[in-house]
């Protein structure tokens, strides 16, 4: 929406014309009485790496099973390439899985595993052979062909996994968790590494993950899901920036949330009286909201400014008090409790080394942010 | 592995370990390590040697029936190893037919068992788990009664004016009587029958612990239900074949009650012929004959080839 | 693929059909009036009458439980030892030797068993006068085989076993024998249990080994049972196998209940 890197080609949701590649309509799971995917409806254009993002149970999973065939929706479509899903078997999907435990076959060497899939397409023996060879170079894998997988460790094995899901060339691949196993650093060469494969072969990935890092560093778009429902679908920067709800700016990153009421809603600015942060707070940009209406203003810690003395001109300003003060490397968060004793978490980069001037535990400070600096939320 | 399991733990658990193995060091742990030893050497190792001694030995009309194989007279000791027994065994061809007909029982059950067991171990595992635990009970609750009395069922089942018969006459489906007992074919069925939660217990267990992903993932390459059989379940599945079929195999070929009350007379199988050996003609150097050949030719190549396999508790 | 996996359904339920027809025929001609065990002739209960006043099958019945209990407690002690031994006590010399003899009663033909420790116990009669055929001799016998099963069920026990408890313990102050009796035993209990229950079973089933060891008047049940099946079939037998699966079922039911109570706390 705000971003303008690259135009309309690379972006095709932006474009009213463009056709998904994978059309969800309306579908719904239920297991029992529980609904477990409620009537999501989600397009997917081709060469996306698309993120489901949300909690433990909220039916990222589901979703993605309904997508590979392995659940029959309670109710809904699924097309893909213009081609119906209903009643259609896994084993004839256009789509592969890499799953979360990775499933390899623990009774077959690496190579054994990826031809898997070709074998059962009855591929030539040259070919086959050609491709799991070309595949092994693509993840780095080449020397390990004949181990079995308890030979490998977690990194190994969870290429291979995505090998053996990729080498069928499918049309969507579907990733559940894929780097869930993988400690900090690892995964995050992994995923570049994922990036990479998903560019060279232009192949669309849906990647399930509940690590909200992982999803903003890789995905063309995010949804949001929450209860079975997809909250809010858009660009990492979209999400992060203009959350739409209280959950999804609760959820990707972390956010201060002041409780006020619309007391003044024009065209061009809103205010909101706060009592928590002891003003009333001026937003540039319309809400459409009755008047009076209570809504929440969120924002985000780095984009409050403290200093110790007062500045010049500042739109919204309160005081507080610094109560804490976590040294995190690149930058710090402080707790600040305002007078009304709400506290606001504020992230300050370290721009020096050894900051004397830097604000310290117990100092009064100021804290104010322009009209931009945060949303308006009122669901 | 237990040891060092104890020492990969720093701080004050360590320092237990020791306290333990000092407890149990020297004469504590011998002591300890003497009590299984000793009852087991004395009342299964030992007996063996005995066996084997007795099979040297010469059978005589005494108590016990038999000549002792040394003789300690005038400070001389004779000592008279008597191979006849083995020489008789060898020559009898009822022995080694006995043998044979002990194998092939042996390994057609097996198959048998393995057939019919395969698919209710496969429905078991795959079952939701609330019925899962109702139906591994089924399977053992007739374990625990008698073995004896599930052979006996089989008797008033398959005799002549037994219930089968009743009903294929009584339906017209039939004239003539069926004769079933006294048969071989009633020597399988009972074998089978009481053997049967023997094989589907190891099967179970090891088709339950594979991860329904592994099937999932077969699938979503392409593969069939039968091709995702062959090609996964069965090869995954085979410590659980080898050791039920370890645990048919071997007691049956040592079998005595089934062919003795289901079989005929021409059902010739190595226990039962140990039986009449020892009970019947009660000749003890010949029965100890025939165990010594049936431990050496049956029990011990599939034993050896048991410690062959992989040790899934040893890792 | 809906069609094979019924058909694999119907294999599976003809396999438990397979299971339970003989059981079940069993117990419905125990009520049956006629001596042709397998005509009907009427619903009676005479057999059962009949049976309660057999003193060979009542006293066969009282040895073999008395049996039982003895050898399957005995197993049990030897079989717990033997499994610690095995599991904790790392090397040792005869360790090898240890496992091969506490595992192969449960590979070994019953006849060559029988047969081998007949005549052990014969030539030790011979050599120190001891022990006399009979209950003795069964008891050894039982214990020995049960000794097996015990062993192998408490050895997955212990291996499974999280050591951090011992060690939480024993960090808490509490000695090695305090160790062993306040955690390890309590947690290997259920092994411990299932057993003595598992050497109970097999020592009332026995028949094979019993049949070698065992002297003069000193018949078990199950050699009452087998030398009167073997002149044929007998209502009080279909009467005593019905009493005999009752008891199991009701012990099986029983203790599948009391488990499910014992998870229920956890979900
Ligand atoms: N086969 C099933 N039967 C009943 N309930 C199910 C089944 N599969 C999933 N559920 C329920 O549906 C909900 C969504 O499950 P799902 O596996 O999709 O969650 P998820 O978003 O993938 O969570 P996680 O991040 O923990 O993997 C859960 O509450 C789960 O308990
Ligand atoms: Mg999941």
């Amino acid at each position: 929406m705000s971003q303008q890197e690259n135009g309309p080609v690379m972006r095709p949701w932006l474009d009213p014309d463009a056709v998904p590649f994978i059309r969800i309509r309306n579908i719904t799971k239920k297991f029992g009485a529980f609904t477990a995917v409620n009537n999501v409806t989600l397009d997917i254009y081709h060469n996306e790496l698309f993120c489901l993002l949300g909690g433990s149970g909220c039916g990222k999973s589901t979703l993605l099973r309904m997508l590979s065939g392995f659940e029959q929706p309670t109710d809904g479509s699924i097309e893909i390439d213009g081609q119906d899903m209903a009643g259609m078997s896994p084993c004839d999907r256009p789509t592969n899985m890499m799953f979360q435990s990775y499933a390899l076959f623990p009774h077959m060497s690496v190579e054994k595993n990826i031809a898997y899939g070709l074998k059962r397409d009855r591929l030539p023996r040259g070919e086959i052979a050609d491709r799991v060879a070309e595949i092994l170079k693509l993840v780095q894998l080449e020397e390990y062909g004949t181990r079995k997988p308890a030979q490998l460790s977690g990194g190994q094995r969870q290429r291979v996994a995505l090998a053996r899901s990729l080498v069928k060339k499918p049309k969507v691949l579907l990733l559940d968790e894929p780097l869930g196993a993988l400690d900090k650093k690892l995964r995050e060469e992994t995923q570049f590494e994922l990036v990479n494969i998903q560019e060279t072969l232009g192949v669309t990935f849906i990647v399930v993950t509940h690590d909200q890092e992982e999803a903003m560093s890789i995905s063309t778009r995010i949804g949001v899901m929450d209860q079975g429902k997809i909250i809010q679908v858009g660009e990492p920067r979209e999400i992060y920036e203009f959350p739409q709800s209280r959950f999804v700016a609760d959820f990707i990153g972390s956010v201060n949330m002041f409780e006020g009421q619309v007391i003044k809603d024009t065209q061009s600015k809103v205010v909101i009286h706060c009592p928590d942060a002891q003003m009333d707070i001026e937003v540039s940009h319309g809400v459409s909201c009755a008047s009076a209406q209570k809504v929440a203003f969120a924002i985000r810690p780095e984009k409050i400014q403290m200093s110790r003395t007062k500045p010049k001109k500042a739109l919204n300003l309160t005081r507080g008090v610094v109560q804490e003060i976590a040294y995190l490397g690149n930058l710090s968060i402080y707790h600040v409790v305002l007078d009304s004793g709400k506290a606001v978490r504020v992230t300050r980069p370290n721009l020096e080394r050894a900051d004397e001037h830097a604000v310290t535990w117990e100092d009064r400070v100021y804290l104010y942010w322009d009209g931009t600096a945060g949303v308006v939320l009122n669901t | 592995m237990s040891m060092q399991a104890h020492i990969a733990e720093p701080g004050r658990a360590g320092k237990w370990v020791r306290t333990v193995s000092g407890w149990f060091a020297g004469r504590g742990r011998t002591l300890v390590i003497a009590i299984p030893m000793l009852w087991l050497l004395l009342f299964f190792l030992v007996p063996f040697l005995v066996v084997g001694k007795i099979s040297l030995s010469e059978a005589a009309i005494a108590r016990p029936p038999y000549l002792p194989i040394w003789n300690f007279e005038d400070g001389i000791l004779t000592l008279s190893l008597n191979l006849g027994n083995f020489q008789f065994l060898a020559e009898d061809s009822l022995y080694f037919n006995a043998y044979v007909q002990s194998l092939q029982i042996a390994f057609f059950s097996t198959i048998l068992a393995l057939l019919i067991g395969y698919p209710m171990a496969y429905v078991i595992a795959r079952a939701p788990a609330r019925l899962r635990n109702l139906l591994l009970m089924l399977v053992i609750l007739p374990f625990w009664t008698s073995f004896l009395l599930r052979i006996y069922a089989w008797i008033g089942i398959l005799k002549t004016n037994g219930v089968i018969n009743n009903i294929l006459l009584s339906l017209g489906i039939i004239h003539e009587p069926l004769v079933m007992m006294q048969t071989n074919f009633a020597v399988y069925v009972g074998i089978v029958y009481t053997y049967l939660p023997f094989m589907i217990l190891p099967l179970y267990s090891t088709l339950v612990k594979l991860d329904e992903s592994l099937f999932e993932a077969a699938a979503d390459l392409g593969a069939r239900p039968l091709t995702i059989f062959l090609s996964v379940t069965l090869p995954l599945s085979v410590p659980g074949i080898i050791a039920g079929s370890m645990l048919v195999f071997i007691p049956v070929v040592g079998e005595f009650v089934t062919p003795e009350l289901l079989g005929g007379p021409d059902t010739l199988m190595i226990g039962r012929q140990l039986w009449t050996e020892f009970f019947a003609n009660r000749d003890w150097p010949v029965a100890s004959a025939v165990a010594i050949v049936m431990l050496i030719v049956l029990v011990l190549p599939v034993m050896l080839l048991q410690r062959t396999q992989p040790d899934e508790a040893g890792g | 693929m809906q069609r094979k996996s019924r058909l694999v359904l119907i294999a599976a339920i003809l396999g438990f059909i397979f299971l339970y027809a003989p059981m079940v025929s069993l117990v419905i001609f125990s009520f049956n009036k006629s001596k042709l065990v397998t005509v009907w002739g009427g619903f009676s209960t005479k057999w059962y009458g009949e049976l309660f006043q057999n003193a060979q099958i009542l006293n066969a019945a009282g040895l073999s439980l008395r049996i039982a209990v003895i050898s399957a407690s005995l197993a049990l002690v030897i079989g717990t030892i033997a499994a610690f031994v095995l599991v904790r006590f790392g090397r040792f010399r005869g360790r090898n030797l240890l496992t091969g003899m506490i595992t192969s009663p449960l590979v070994m033909p019953d006849v060559i068993i029988g047969l081998s420790l007949l005549l052990m116990f014969v030539a030790m009669q011979n050599l120190i006068g001891w022990p006399n055929r009979g209950m003795t001799t069964i008891i050894i016998a039982h214990a020995t085989f049960g000794a097996a099963y015990v062993a192998v069920v408490v050895q997955s026990r212990l291996r499974d076993m999280d050591l951090s408890v011992e060690e939480a313990a024993a960090d808490l102050g509490a000695g090695a024998v305090r160790v062993f009796f306040d955690i390890t035993l309590p947690i290997i209990s259920p092994a411990l249990i299932s057993g003595w229950l598992l050497s109970f079973t097999l020592s009332m089933d026995d028949l094979v080994i019993t049949s070698f060891v065992s002297g003069p008047g000193s018949s078990t049940l199950p050699m009452v049972i087998f030398s009167k099946v073997r002149l044929g079939v007998s209502p009080d037998i279909n009467a005593l196998a019905t009493i005999i699966i009752l008891i199991v079922s009701v012990g099986v039911i029983g203790a599948a209940l009391a488990m499910r109570k014992k998870d229920m706390p956890h979900g």
